[in-house]
């Protein structure tokens, strides 16, 4: 019987052959701790006496979330991980350098590798054809110490997409589409696995949006084979050399399979207060936004922004409409300012925010007042999200997000694009 | 080991927002302090009037969003014996196993808020009093079994001196 990428994977860092539903305890490749939850895990190893990591160089602190700190615990926070990084030899990624999910891209994940994070958005490295999954402090400060976390293979879904993506439509709407399909809990436990031709042509930004949201139907990991595409990025990034093809077996075992055809697909907005909450932009027209969050793991990249600016060139933001820009990473960012963005973003009234999380995670940077609006290009528009219970989030891509600014109300960017 | 206490019932989709609400981010390294919050947005009376050994009894997919796992530690600190739902998020799940508190998956739509309960973990069975009821619960894999019986798992770790599987 062939097997499925995840398969193969878990398998390969194991000391046997896998298939879905075996346990085992695997070797990790790179371990990831931000600074929500890296205290909780450097005192769980504190508390068993085990300060200490087996591969420091592939073991990663990113300051990403409250950052730079916004009060005297959170600085406290930082200055924990900060000696944590010195003691052991971790890696430290500082203030200002960016989202971990961003700069494990751009820095860390090879094809085929094992990935645990303490963060649920771990999941995005598995653009790169690698295992990435998201899990507590506990189970991460294990792993940093022993190299090692026991894992049950899943089953996976194939979802296979197939024809070209239509104007103002982005790899953010197929994955709120899927998402919105299925449900928040639609692929709980299971891989998701994704092929078809338009996979085969989709870029490593776009699938990193993909992979980032497969947590949010419950998926453990939202996988891509690595091909071409995957090799050329990684070239630009300087580290060829950790590319290898990881694809699955053309008789792999799949539990269930999707299809999607993007010739069907317009832009979508998940509406509050779930992910899966999703309708058609053009049934939102007309719904009032305090403010625009175009940034974070999810959508916080180059090409996410010169999409938006593409829309916000020579325009202004609505006066009733604040707009908030969130490079996910300072390699963004110096894009952003070498590209001109940054004026494009400036002239039409943006505050720019450091690169990190931003407003995403309700710490600071635009925590919204109450009864306000606010449409965002990240991951989640859960109840109290972005810090004030008594707000509603609305998620869309990148292009839904400028021209909504200069509208002041949800507007479909197909109108100007 | 038989546990007992009041359900404390909530809907589908409780998410760790919820239950550990982001904007208590700088609350996280004191763990005792965020516990007086716990699902403070779906219920802001639960955290002031639960008792000790009461059951979170809730809908499908409970935990899901961030890996938080200060989430289920405030649960756990708070005094709630064992959270029970039709599913779990994953991360959630694992992340309660992995401090030692009970989650278990069961069909509560017979529960009702104030029911008494009693859940015997090693029978598989709850009960409940107030309706004179009994609930199967979804028997855990073995790894789970072990990592909770041997107190979570750090002290799985600390026991074994690795992973004991």
């Amino acid at each position: 019987m062939g097997k499925t990428i995840v398969e193969k994977i878990i398998g390969s860092h194991s000391d046997r052959e896998l298939e879905a539903g075996q346990f085992t305890v695997a070797d990790v490749d790179i371990c990831l701790l931000q600074d929500g939850t890296g205290p909780l895990a450097v005192k769980r190893l504190q508390d068993i006496k085990m300060e200490r990591a087996v591969r420091p160089e592939r073991t990663v602190i990113f300051l990403d979330h409250a950052s730079p700190s916004p009060r005297r615990e959170l600085a406290n926070d930082h200055s924990t991980l900060r000696a944590f990084s010195k003691k052991t030899g971790v890696c430290l990624s500082e203030v200002g350098e960016g989202v971990s999910h961003q700069i494990i891209a751009e820095r860390y994940v090879n094809p085929g590798d094992l990935v645990v994070g303490a963060d649920s958005h771990t999941c995005t490295a598995g653009a790169f054809g690698a295992f990435a999954t998201g899990m507590g402090s506990t189970d991460v400060a294990v792993a940093i110490a022993l190299g090692k976390t026991w894992l049950r293979v899943p089953e996976s879904y194939l979802v296979r997409v197939t024809g070209e993506f239509q104007k103002a439509v982005y790899s953010k709407d197929l994955i709120l589409h899927l998402i919105g399909t299925i449900g928040a809990d639609g692929a709980t436990y299971k891989a998701l696995e994704f092929c078809g031709d338009a996979v085969e042509r989709m870029g490593m930004p776009d699938r990193l949006t993909v992979s980032n949201m497969a947590v949010e139907c419950g998926a453990k990991c939202g996988i891509f084979p690595s091909d071409d595409i995957t090799r050329r990025y990684m070239e630009e990034m300087g580290r060829g050399d950790g590319f290898k093809e990881i694809v699955a077996d053309s008789d792999a075992r799949y539990e269930e399979s999707i299809e999607i055809d993007l010739a069907n697909l317009g832009p979508i907005i998940s509406f509050p207060h779930t992910v899966d909450n999703t309708r058609p932009v053009e049934e939102c027209r007309g719904i009032k936004i305090d403010q625009v969050s175009i940034g974070t793991c999810t959508n916080g990249r180059i090409e996410d922004f010169r999409i938006a600016a593409k829309i916000l060139k020579g325009e202004e933001r609505d006066r009733d409409t604040r707009l908030m820009i969130t490079p996910a990473s300072k390699a963004v960012y110096t894009r952003m300012v070498r590209e001109g963005l940054l004026d494009i973003f400036l002239d039409a009234g943006a505050v720019i925010n450091p690169p990190g999380c931003g407003p995403c995670v309700g710490v600071h940077q635009g925590i919204l007042a109450d009864g306000e609006k606010c449409l965002a290009t990240q991951n989640r528009n859960f109840l109290g999200r972005m810090g004030n219970p008594d707000s509603k989030i609305f998620l869309s891509n990148p292009a839904v997000a400028a021209y909504t600014a200069i509208r002041g109300e949800i507007s479909d960017p197909r109108e100007v694009l | 080991m038989v546990l007992r206490g009041k359900a404390w019932k909530f809907g589908d989709g409780i998410s760790t927002d919820h239950i550990a609400p982001g904007r208590l981010f700088h609350l996280r390294s004191n763990l005792p302090e965020l516990a007086k919050h716990v699902m403070e947005d779906a219920n802001p009376e639960f955290a002031s009037k639960m008792e000790k050994g009461d059951f979170i009894v809730a809908g499908k997919n409970f935990g899901l969003g961030s890996s938080r796992e200060h989430a289920p530690a405030i649960i756990k600190i708070a005094g709630v014996s064992a959270v029970l739902a039709k599913s779990f998020a994953r991360i959630f799940f694992r992340n309660a196993i992995n401090l030692g508190l009970p989650v278990l998956i069961c069909d509560t739509d017979g529960i009702d808020e104030g029911d008494e309960l009693e859940v015997d973990m090693s029978a598989g069975k709850i009960r409940d009093i107030t309706k004179g009821m009994e609930i199967e619960f979804v028997p855990l894999p073995d790894i789970m079994v072990k990592i909770l019986n041997d107190g979570g798992l750090l002290k799985h770790i600390e026991k074994h001196g690795g992973f004991g599987v």
